[in-house]
């Protein structure tokens, strides 16, 4: 709209600023989480930047740490010298001490405020106990620090295994890699599937005029009315019979046979392409398939482009179908392998959990990236033509 | 029937054969198929019994049915309404000729395509009650009036709300749409509003709004088809705040037990699939229903 007033134009960049703020920061937050050591991920108040502890423990070993948790009183660090705990590091409270006094070779005093840190060893390095000491603030730097090992990490353990040596050599350990084959089986055959059925279905309804089309055409919109709890146990029950549960066919086998939306979407474009053209081409004497692959086909790039967009993205975000069909992890797609993972490990590792769903949305980033025009304009057809 | 009639009625049927086979297999032997089970007392290891109207005289007693039922109803009229209102905004400030009108569309709309699974994943850390960014940013403010932020999805009474907010991250497709809408919307009509001194909320009412009531009436009608079928992130946040039990009963204290999580835990796992049939053409009957008075509601204005 024209002629607007200069305060009408501010409000709306402010406006759009804060709204775009909000639909902006969970992004940054699964980002800066998926790249920050689990403590930092889980302290309080929340930081943006993830950063790297180093410290110089007792003994003068300069090495990167976690800040556990601070002191709130004052004690003393020192090794038992008696009893049946002899020659463990204890931390013991001027409280504990008064009360139960111990025999104790102190190495220094604590203070309250004091952070306890542990040191960080790499994962797979032998049986070390990481070396814990309890320090003053200005004995720790703190430097700005992207843990990309976080993504490594979280994905060889996927599968809801640990790193230590016994589960990384056990048998039923599944990759990363197996679930993103999973998942792009039943993307890209789905996809081949659905491009080529429902172009030759649509052909049929849109330029072939044969008895009962309309009627015919008609049914199948009604199918789209059809909410897909009714049909789940049915279908269900259909793949039983074939064999299929378990495995990866009724995830993508059913895209080959078309679908209700994809035929009205692709039937639209068709019916937008001339007439004469067809009419020549018949004349000429062509077979109606000649038509549909030479003329028609060539002509419709775009629909064709927007149904297999709008169906990897289906097969891709889908859990539900996986969750029915599936139920050995070897078959598993991401979605569903990140969702197994979460149940395993949810509710503590939320830097490995982040770092997973990065990893399974960024495909479908990339794609947008690389399809930006095919996206828009397709929601905007399928939304105003409907 | 003439010879070139035949040929095409012939070229009709082969080039739709796909369809035939994919019609009758996958939708309407499963659509009857579902329809007979729904009398039937069936599981899958045994086969299906005739049991008359039993499922749905069951349905009517069952409180778990009626939780479900209002749960979503819930859950639909606040997502709906809601995300209406937050799309058609964004659309009416991006059809307000802004700079970097392009950047901002991709900015509303990519949240919209972030897999559900791991859009779940991140709403479930954000809205962590102990170490969650909103709660980390209320908590401060809220103590000052004496009061502490709420659990989200552990707390039965915000667990609905705290998924109509993440419902309301993706409503990015929907912007599009109206901003197409938007578009679409005759140039002359505002010129004209604008000669009779129409502006503002005025020039909204009388002008945007009538013009936008197709796309509306598309948008809110499958937003509800949607929001009634409500599954993957119901069941991934109660699924996580029930810790790997294996039963999805709703957690929080059945605050999430929506219509189909109900049907899915009645089908696959307490095996009663005559009984979850007919969960789910009550379901069926329910949103051709409200379909119907959505369409009525949208043709009345005229």
């Amino acid at each position: 709209m024209h002629s607007r007033s200069p305060t009408t134009r501010t409000v709306t960049y402010v406006l759009l600023g804060l709204a775009s703020a909000l639909f902006v920061v969970p992004f940054i937050w699964l980002i800066s989480t998926s790249l920050k050591p689990i403590e930092q991920a889980t302290s309080l108040p929340p930081t943006w930047i993830p950063r790297a502890y180093i410290a110089t423990l007792s003994g003068g070993l300069r090495t990167e740490v976690s800040l556990d948790y601070r002191v709130n009183q004052s004690g003393v660090v020192g090794t038992l010298i008696q009893g049946e705990h002899q020659g463990d590091r204890v931390f013991l409270s001027d409280e504990q001490l008064a009360k139960n006094p111990a025999a104790l070779r102190v190495e220094y005093k604590v203070l309250p405020g004091w952070w306890h840190v542990t040191q960080r060893i790499e994962k797979k390095s032998g049986h070390d106990q990481p070396k814990w000491d309890f320090l003053p603030n200005e004995r720790i730097e703190s430097h700005i620090h992207l843990r990309w090992r976080n993504y490594p990490e979280a994905l060889s353990r996927l599968d809801g295994g640990t790193d230590d040596q016994a589960s990384l050599q056990a048998k039923h350990r599944v990759s990363f890699w197996r679930f993103l084959g999973n998942s792009l089986i039943i993307c890209v055959f789905g996809v081949a599937g659905t491009v080529v059925s429902n172009a030759i279905i649509a052909y049929g309804f849109a330029r072939i005029q044969w008895k009962g089309r309309d009627a015919f055409f008609a049914l199948t919109l009604a199918t789209m009315m059809v909410p897909f709890p009714v049909l789940m146990v049915p279908l269900y029950s259909v793949f039983k019979a074939f064999g299929w549960i378990g495995t990866l066919l009724p995830l993508w086998v059913p895209a080959w046979f078309g679908s209700a939306f994809n035929i009205f979407l692709m039937r639209q474009f068709f019916l937008g392409i001339p007439e004469e053209l067809s009419e020549a081409a018949r004349i000429d004497g062509c077979s109606e398939w000649r038509i549909f692959w030479r003329i028609i086909l060539p002509l419709s790039k775009p629909v064709l482009a927007t149904a297999a967009l709008f169906h990897f993205l289906y097969a891709w975000n889908d859990f539900m179908g996986p969750l029915l069909y599936l139920t050995r992890k070897e078959t598993f797609p991401l979605s569903l392998a990140l969702q197994s993972f979460q149940s395993q490990v949810g509710g503590v590792e939320w830097h490995y959990l982040m770092a997973a769903s990065a990893v399974t949305t960024l495909p479908v980033i990339i794609l947008f990236f690389f399809a930006q025009k095919t996206f828009i304009r397709g929601i905007a057809t399928t939304g105003s033509k409907s | 029937m003439t010879r070139r009639e035949g040929k095409n009625l012939f070229n009709g049927l082969a080039f739709t054969s796909l369809w035939i086979i994919g019609l009758a297999v996958f939708t309407a032997y499963p659509v009857l198929a579902s329809l007979y089970y729904s009398f039937c007392d069936y599981s899958i290891l045994k086969g299906a019994v005739w049991s008359g109207l039993e499922n749905y005289i069951e349905l009517v007693h069952d409180d778990l049915f009626w939780k479900s039922l209002r749960n979503t109803l819930v859950y639909t009229a606040l997502s709906v309404p809601l995300g209406t209102i937050v799309a058609l905004a964004l659309a009416m400030l991006l059809n307000a000729e802004v700079r970097g009108k392009s950047f901002f569309r991709v900015v509303f709309y990519l949240p919209s395509i972030v897999p559900i699974v791991a859009s779940s994943m991140l709403w479930l850390w954000i809205l962590n009650g102990q170490y969650g960014l909103l709660n980390g940013l209320l908590g401060p403010v809220l103590h000052l009036f004496g009061k502490t932020p709420p659990a989200w999805f552990t707390d039965p009474t915000w667990a609905k709300p705290a998924l109509v907010l993440m419902s309301l991250w993706g409503t990015g497709n929907a912007m599009v749409i109206y901003l197409a809408g938007l578009q679409n919307v005759p140039r002359e009509l505002y010129e004209a509003a604008e000669i009779d001194g129409a502006t503002g909320w005025r020039r909204f009412w009388h002008v945007t709004l009538p013009s936008l009531r197709p796309v509306i009436y598309f948008n809110v009608l499958m937003g509800m088809i949607g929001a009634m079928q409500i599954f993957t992130q119901a069941f991934i946040v109660s699924d996580s705040a029930n810790g790997q039990t294996g039963t999805f009963d709703g957690a929080p204290a059945r605050s999430l037990l929506f219509y189909t999580i109900y049907l899915f835990t009645t089908a696959f796992h307490d095996l009663r699939m005559g009984y979850a049939s007919a969960m789910a053409y009550v379901l069926f009957i329910i949103i051709a229903a409200l379909s119907y008075l959505a369409t009525r509601l949208s043709r009345d204005g005229d």
